[in-house]
């Protein structure tokens, strides 16, 4: 009887969006009368970040600092229609609304302070940091703020657009199943080191090593916090987490945190991550979806790295301590 | 976390303001020191509590309901059943035309799992709810139940949904979304190898920190305001718009920042019966579900299993790939119709292979209906699939990431579903990781890139 250690690896990619699309999102961008932008959605943040990441999305296509930007989400009232935080499609989908959107609202604020300038609206150009100047000439200048309070008082323009992003529905074909399920896909290997314990079937994950490949990491900090937890789910997915530990008998299902089993602070092991950036050709800045695919390469690297550790191999979700142990004692019966 | 730029340099710009830039998030000061308002923190003057009598069995003819004593329950307003409801059959996705109607707002004449809604007991206190809905008395003729996919499939086995005709779901192209490429018979005959290996798992519970849950507030102008942590506004809302059979101009959602999702609060489940019950009491009313309802009631990832027969060369290359896959729906579709179906075009993986047959089915049984998880459809078989991989890469007695690096996609080839592979990175994804854990991996592999092979 012994701590055995071994060593497991899984690639895998992940589509963006919708299974066979079909999946609209809109935007709605405007100015207040001192420049600061404001980006309705019917949207939802799940706590991921959504808005967050939208604000910057915004505030990059029109040409402001982020703190400019001010998202109101999640009504049914203001916001247009969006199908919903769900299949990696809130940066993409809802990104190319609001860049679209976007485009449209810094056009609209291009011209404007191109009448006060007396110049050509296509001669101007934004210094990200709240001022239009001229091409080439940054003396010639005026604020944002100076150009909204003209547009709402003076010119009577608004400034504003409207985004929507649809990638139109793919029917498979039913003998052959033809079909285009996704535009674009994320992609991940990861590298596992667990140590199992052959006299108690109990797993330490040691070390999580994921290389994601995401399109376009938009907020770095974001991106690492959504990976980061991805990680950890995969890690509790594999070892620990049903509803029913017998399925399919229907009995033994937790009902609160003490009985459904979870990894505490204290199972989550040394994690790194590493990202790598091919951007998609149709999403905002390049983005893909990271945000389910993030969960799954560690759930088989665990598996293969406990068989590496023990030779034996559980086929079946959750790898419970009770699996091992019974896969071992049929390995030394044979 | 580190960014390896020097992958793809050439395709991104490095030179943005505000993309690439790591902002703190607006809105975690709020998250941080409970100032973030959710939809639960919100109390109204005179609002009810909604709790729900739920099936004790997993498939029962509804012979008769009584709500008598319960309705003299001190606290109660008001008791709903089925007949309460305008158009109480309803399917989620009949929005993007993927029916039948196959799920009751409240049960009808059966229940088909253990859990099921049934009566909708309204009260001053969710104390007084919870005691009125122990006092309904249901009389149940119990049925046989079919817990598992296998025994779902046998001729014979009692009907789960009478609205689908048979235990698995039917698509335009039959019992299961089919994928066939090249000849995948041939390939087996050419193989030097062949594994064929079944996996499975378990349903999992999404398990946010919020519970689901919904406050539905009236206007007093026939209008509804209802306040959701629901992951899809409009999902809802029209959704609601149908089963209520109340235009959709009436009705009001408003979300916010939910405390987790994870695909359980994607399901159209309290806000309908929330929003009846408020508009036929007049008063606002509260459904939050209790821990033990998101756990046990609310939908979990479907349990699947997954059999996959692989034909491979000594050389690594694997030259057929044959998938039967099973997503066990529970009693009801929600979102497993969609999600069985993902895994049809996911099976061959990242990789190239050139003769594919793959089959989903999307199976009923007398289980908590599954749903939306993340990544479902593809977590699961994953899984399956990349222990497959290590199988066949140790049954040919070669190093596992070569494998891999052998079989990976590039850009240019043909997927198994028929669309062209762009944007590939697999094969980056892979050589990083190789460096990072070191890897032994020989330098030839390195050379490799996602860029389409030559030739």
């Amino acid at each position: 009887m012994a701590v055995r250690r071994g060593r497991g690896v899984a690639a895998i990619n992940y589509p963006t969006g919708m299974n066979l699309g079909g999946d609209p999102s809109q935007a709605l961008v405007h100015s207040t009368p001192t420049g600061n932008f404001m980006v309705t959605l019917s949207s939802v943040d799940l706590g991921q970040g959504l808005k967050q990441v939208i604000s910057q999305i915004c505030a990059e296509t029109i040409g402001v600092p982020t703190d400019r930007v001010v998202v109101d989400t999640a009504d049914t009232d203001t916001g247009p229609h969006c199908m919903g935080t769900f299949a990696s499609r809130g940066t993409h989908r809802i990104g190319n609304a609001v860049i679209q959107a976007a485009k449209e609202a810094r056009q609209v604020m291009l011209e404007v302070a191109a009448e006060e300038l007396e110049v050509n609206a296509a001669d101007l150009e934004t210094d990200g940091a709240g001022n239009i100047h001229v091409k080439g000439a940054p003396q010639k200048a005026i604020s944002i703020f100076d150009t909204a309070l003209s547009a709402h008082f003076t010119r009577g323009r608004s400034i504003s657009g409207r985004g929507m992003f649809l990638v139109p529905r793919s029917f498979p074909e039913t003998e052959t199943g033809a079909m285009k399920p996704a535009t674009c896909y994320a992609h991940a290997c990861t590298v596992t080191e667990v140590e199992v314990d052959d006299e108690t079937g109990e797993v330490t994950v040691l070390t999580v090593k994921n290389v994601f490949e995401i399109g376009r990491a938009l907020n770095p900090k974001m991106v690492e916090q959504q990976l980061v937890g991805g990680s950890w789910m995969g890690i509790s997915h594999t070892l620990y987490e049903t509803t029913e530990p017998y399925y399919p008998a229907r009995d033994h299902g937790g009902s609160d945190f003490n009985e459904y089993l979870m990894p505490g602070p204290g199972d989550l092991a040394d994690t790194e991550i590493i990202v790598l950036e091919r951007p998609s050709a149709d999403g905002p800045y390049g983005a893909k979806g990271p945000g389910e695919m993030c969960a799954n390469p560690q759930i088989p690297a665990l598996a293969n790295a406990i068989f590496d550790a023990v030779g034996v191999r559980i086929d079946h979700l959750p790898i419970t301590p009770e699996r091992i142990l019974r896969a071992l004692k049929e390995q030394r019966r044979v | 976390m580190r960014l390896a730029k020097n992958y793809f340099a050439d395709e991104r710009r490095d030179d943005l303001n505000e993309i690439g830039q790591g902002r703190p998030r607006a809105d975690v000061p709020g998250h941080v020191t409970a100032k973030t308002t959710y939809f639960a923190d919100r109390n109204f003057p005179g609002m009810l509590h909604l709790k729900m009598v739920r099936s004790p069995h997993h498939h029962a003819r509804i012979r008769s309901i009584d709500t008598s004593e319960a309705e003299k329950h001190p606290g109660v307003v008001r008791v709903l059943t089925a007949k309460d409801v305008p158009h109480n059959t309803y399917t989620i996705l009949i929005l993007i035309q993927i029916g039948p109607e196959d799920e009751h707002v409240l049960a009808e004449d059966k229940v088909r799992w253990k859990g099921e809604a049934v009566v909708a007991v309204l009260a001053e206190t969710e104390r007084a709810a919870q005691e009125a809905a122990a006092k309904v008395k249901v009389d149940y003729e119990v049925l046989p139940a079919v817990l598992d996919m296998e025994a779902a499939l046998k001729p014979g086995a009692p009907l789960v949904n009478e609205h689908h005709g048979q235990n698995y779901y039917m698509y335009d192209s039959g019992a299961c979304r089919k994928v066939r490429f090249g000849d995948v018979e041939k390939g087996f005959a050419e193989a030097d190898h062949i594994l064929e290996q079944t996996y499975s798992s378990s349903p999992i519970e999404q398990a946010p920190m919020e519970t689901t849950g919904c406050i539905a507030v009236p206007d007093g102008n026939d209008r509804f305001t209802c306040y959701t942590n629901t992951q899809a506004m409009f999902f809802t809302l029209d959704n609601t718009s149908i089963i209520l059979q109340m235009p959709g101009s009436q009705l009001h959602l408003v979300g916010g920042t939910a405390g987790g999702g994870f695909g359980g609060k994607v399901d159209v489940i309290v806000e309908p019966i929330a929003i009846l019950a408020a508009k036929l009491t007049g008063r606002p009313v509260s459904f939050i579900y209790s821990r033990h309802e998101e756990m046990q009631i609310s939908s979990p990832r479907a349990a699947e299993t997954i059999t996959i027969k692989d034909g491979v060369m000594k050389d690594g290359r694997i030259v057929a790939r044959y998938v039967k896959g099973y997503t066990d729906a529970g009693a009801y579709s929600r979102h497993s119709p969609y999600g069985a179906q993902k895994g049809a075009a996911h099976y061959p993986g990242p990789y190239t292979i050139p003769n594919v047959w793959a089959d989903t089915y999307c199976v009923y049984t007398n289980r908590t209906p599954s749903s939306a998880m993340r990544g479902f459809g593809v977590t699961i078989a994953d899984f399956a699939l990349e222990v497959q991989m290590d199988k066949l890469a140790r049954l040919i007695g070669m190093d596992p990431l070569e494998f891999r690096f052998i079989n990976a996609y590039r850009d240019g080839d043909m997927k198994a579903h028929r669309q062209t592979t762009e944007g590939a990175a697999l094969i980056e994804c892979m050589q990083e990781a190789a460096r990072a854990a070191n890897w032994p991996v020989a330098e030839k592999y390195f050379a490799l890139s996602s860029h389409p092979r030559e030739g």
